[in-house]
């Protein structure tokens, strides 16, 4: 009786030491992380975006140029294997920028392209472009319907 | 000074959401893209994104967010042209540019490379 009661007790002790023990994710630290690695990749695509600034006709076709450009950056490391590293270093600063919706499409396509190339490669490719797609559609549809109902037609 | 507020505000968007990936662990990854995007796309039917677009170019363009402003900017755009049809013809106006030459780029990525590991 009184041997279960000491070692319940030390169960309690050794969960509470356990708890103290094991790291916890340093939250300010891991923020830092991303602002500085998604900052970076800002800062890149405001280069690449001010380039095609001054040679596309449009505001409009400068953007599509710089989302394509980046996505194309993304594409590139991922195939080189960088930016696995760059997402293990920054968290979500690499995978919020559009770069890492690129870097999602590339690595599932690389990774699955062995079940096939249509249910592999092609299939999982969306596997989180896909529902950006859609739900970014629908958003845009409905805000657009809105706007375009509150415009006054 | 562009160049500062693009690096300041795309700092602060990926680490506000790197800050809800870990007080929510049981959001994903994919969430976050999907509610960012939708953010985007919600905020700009009031033209406040491309207000933020104005003052932090590419800081702001260049986060998921952007990608979902990208899509109303368009549906906005040719709604003003055609009228109805341009609630579906304007969704890939800007962002159809990038999500075909994803599909290329990541095509010829995975029959060139290899996975590491």
């Amino acid at each position: 009786m009184d041997r279960d009661q000491t070692a319940i007790q030390g169960a309690k002790d050794y969960q509470r030491l356990v708890q103290q023990l094991t790291p916890k994710p340093n939250a300010a630290l891991l923020a830092a992380r991303a602002f500085v690695v998604g900052g970076t990749i800002c800062l890149v695509g405001q280069f690449v975006f001010d380039w095609f600034r001054f040679r596309q006709p449009t505001e409009g076709e400068a953007i599509a140029a710089t989302l394509a450009c980046m996505i194309l950056f993304g594409v590139v490391l991922t195939a080189l294997g960088v930016y696995d590293d760059l997402g293990q270093l920054g968290g979500m600063g690499a995978a919020v920028p559009i770069t890492g919706f690129a870097n999602a499409m590339t690595s599932a396509a690389m990774d699955f392209r062995r079940e096939g190339f249509v249910l592999g490669m092609a299939a999982k490719m969306f596997i989180i472009a896909g529902p950006v797609i859609v739900f970014g559609i629908l958003a845009g549809t409905l805000t657009g319907l809105v706007a375009w109902l509150a415009g006054g037609r | 000074m562009i160049y500062f507020w693009a690096f300041v505000i795309g700092g602060l968007i990926c680490a506000l959401v790197e800050l809800i990936y870990i007080h929510f662990p049981r959001l994903t990854p994919g969430h976050l893209l999907v509610g960012l995007t939708v953010t985007g796309a919600v905020l700009n039917g009031f033209g406040w994104y491309d207000a933020l677009i104005k003052f932090a170019g590419a800081g702001a363009l260049i986060p998921v967010s952007g990608f979902g402003a990208s899509i109303t900017r368009g549906v906005l755009q040719e709604t003003q042209k055609l009228g109805w049809e341009g609630l579906f013809t304007g969704t890939l106006e800007f962002v159809g540019l990038g999500i075909a030459a994803g599909v290329l780029f990541a095509t010829l990525a995975a029959l060139v490379s290899v996975p590491k590991g």
